[in-house]
């Protein structure tokens, strides 16, 4: 018998996607069902916020950080006044970091629940979808009672906060805490450790940790791979090292270190330290202004300053230049969507079609992060 | 019947409910304002506020709204956020892949005007209605979800008045 002709296929998937989180392309190289290279094809969000900031003043710029990477505004807002913080050399009350702190933290808590619940709706499971969004809801509420918006914020101000917190909003975290707990443990036994889900995920894309280093992967895709490295603890900003909290890794429970679901697992896992940090913080909230130390005019002097903070999706830093007037003269955002979705040609190789579309789940990217 | 309870007095019954006569119109507005797909389709924020409209805490399902996954199957497509010119040509062909009567709801500042990116976005489509039209336009950054479900009513409201003989603008 004659030998079978066979060639490669070119297949394009998205940038119109169910499973893509937005709008990336990615051109699969196929041989059958496997896959021989990822090509991700980038720009179709790119919304140009470096050059934006340029055009605005210091606080005129918060309102595009949110817009950054939508699902955690909240994370964007501090990393980028931290920066001009730094910048300024000044100093925030006590009661600011706090309420940055519980803030930061249940932006997390929603941020994870939108991964579990969308990744879970990728492998074919609906309902830990409607849970996660149900319980997402109750988080925004709670930010809804301190700034009156959903999602995208400009709450945290350079040098303090738009709005103090309210008693209504201190007891409703409370009852957040109390309710999520039992709730988590639901979604565990519903999707986590759901045979189908293990079957689709575990050994599933692995990430060897020196590959993950090497491509400057960072957050809960690096974790996943069994690295321990988090800034809020490896260099803390804020009050972080005030609290008592775990850094979670991925330990091979179900699979092994560094696959699809040692990635996802690292987040379930993240929102019980983040209920943890919230509970410790909420008790202790010291008395103040919280509007004492925002300046009437940004204008600092000439010169430069980095902050990076660990943001839900991995490390998010500011890099600012000031020449000294009202306006950045450069601002430049290193996202962490943009360095962990770069690793995704090499673990996919060798995969079947089916399988990009976990191994792209289990990066929670958000294309307003990577494009920028 | 749901059928007669939805068709207003026109509707007319015979033989105990067997037969009804009502008019065309009326019987194809309703079945298209009834169940009306929606492309799962987001662009950037607002797409968030579309998965939070159609999760449990506000049910797009209640609608007849649900989410399908190719423009063959859909009759409304929901601009959810800021559209690059990128973009924008991937959206037209989306646009004409769909098949009539299809309907485009704009949501949020950033499809209706470009949004906050229209002064310095030299790569932002400043409204999505200068290369597809738009039947509702729901403003907000993004529009909260009781917003865009008010949009959705508005537009089922709109096709409940088309009529086959004359184009109602």
């Amino acid at each position: 018998m004659a030998e079978l002709r066979t060639e490669e296929m070119i297949l394009n998937m998205g940038p119109q996607h169910p499973s893509t989180h937005g709008v990336l392309r990615l051109v699969l190289t196929l041989n059958g069902e496997i896959v021989e290279e990822v090509k991700p094809v980038l720009g179709y969000l790119h919304r140009c916020f470096e050059k934006h900031a340029e055009a605005m003043t210091y606080p005129q710029v918060i309102p595009y950080t949110d817009r950054m990477d939508y699902l955690n505004a909240m994370s964007n807002e501090l990393a980028y006044v931290l920066a001009v913080e730094k910048l300024l050399g000044i100093e925030v009350p006590e009661r600011v970091e706090y309420i940055r702190v519980i803030m930061a933290e249940l932006q997390r808590i929603a941020s994870h629940l939108v991964a579990i619940g969308t990744y879970g709706n990728d492998s074919g499971a609906m309902t830990p979808f409607l849970y996660c969004f149900m319980d997402r809801e109750k988080v925004l509420e709670l930010f809804e009672i301190v700034c009156g918006a959903r999602m995208l914020y400009n709450y945290i101000w350079v040098g303090g906060l738009s709005h103090d917190i309210t008693p209504e909003f201190i007891t409703k975290t409370k009852e957040l805490v109390k309710y999520l707990r039992p709730r988590m443990k639901m979604i565990n036994n519903l999707l986590s450790y759901n045979k189908i889900f293990i079957e689709r995920t575990a050994k599933i894309g692995i990430l060897p940790p020196e590959v993950a280093i090497n491509a400057g992967v960072s957050g809960p895709t690096l974790r996943g791979s069994g690295v321990k490295y988090d800034l809020r603890k490896s260099d803390p900003y804020s009050i972080y090292n005030k609290f008592d909290f775990d850094i979670c890794v991925g330990t091979g429970e179900r699979g092994v270190v560094g696959d699809c679901w040692n990635r996802y697992i690292v987040r379930a896992y993240e929102i019980e330290q983040s209920l943890r940090i919230i509970e410790q913080a909420i008790d202790s909230i010291p008395e103040g202004d919280v509007q004492s130390a925002v300046p009437k005019r940004v204008k600092p002097v000439a010169g430069e300053s980095y902050v990076r903070t660990e943001s839900p999706k991995g490390e998010l830093g500011y890099y600012i230049i000031s020449d000294g007037s009202l306006n950045p003269y450069r601002v430049k955002a290193r996202s962490p969507s943009f360095c962990n979705i770069s690793v995704i040609n090499q673990i996919s190789r060798g995969h079947m079609i089916a399988d990009v579309v976990m191994i792209l789940g289990s990066f929670d990217i958000v294309l307003g992060c990577i494009d920028r | 019947m749901g059928i007669l309870n939805k068709l207003d007095n026109s509707v007319e019954q015979f033989e105990s409910g067997n037969i009804i006569i009502t008019s065309m119109d009326k019987l194809l507005n309703w079945s298209r304002l009834s169940s009306m797909w929606q492309m799962f389709f987001g662009l950037a924020c607002c797409a968030i506020e579309m998965m939070a409209t159609s999760a449990s805490h506000y049910d797009l399902d209640r609608f007849g709204i649900i989410p399908r996954p190719s423009p063959r199957h859909v009759d409304i497509i929901l601009i959810s956020g800021t559209v690059t010119l990128k973009m924008a040509t991937r959206i037209k062909r989306l646009y004409d892949e769909m098949p009539a009567p299809k309907y485009i709801l704009s949501m949020g500042s950033c499809a209706n005007c470009g949004g906050p990116y229209w002064e310095h976005g030299y790569h932002v489509l400043k409204g999505i209605d200068r290369i597809i039209p738009v039947d509702v336009y729901v403003p907000g950054c993004p529009p909260r979800p009781e917003a865009l479900l008010e949009g959705l009513i508005k537009l089922q409201e709109r096709i409940r008045n088309q009529s086959l003989a004359k184009h109602i603008a």
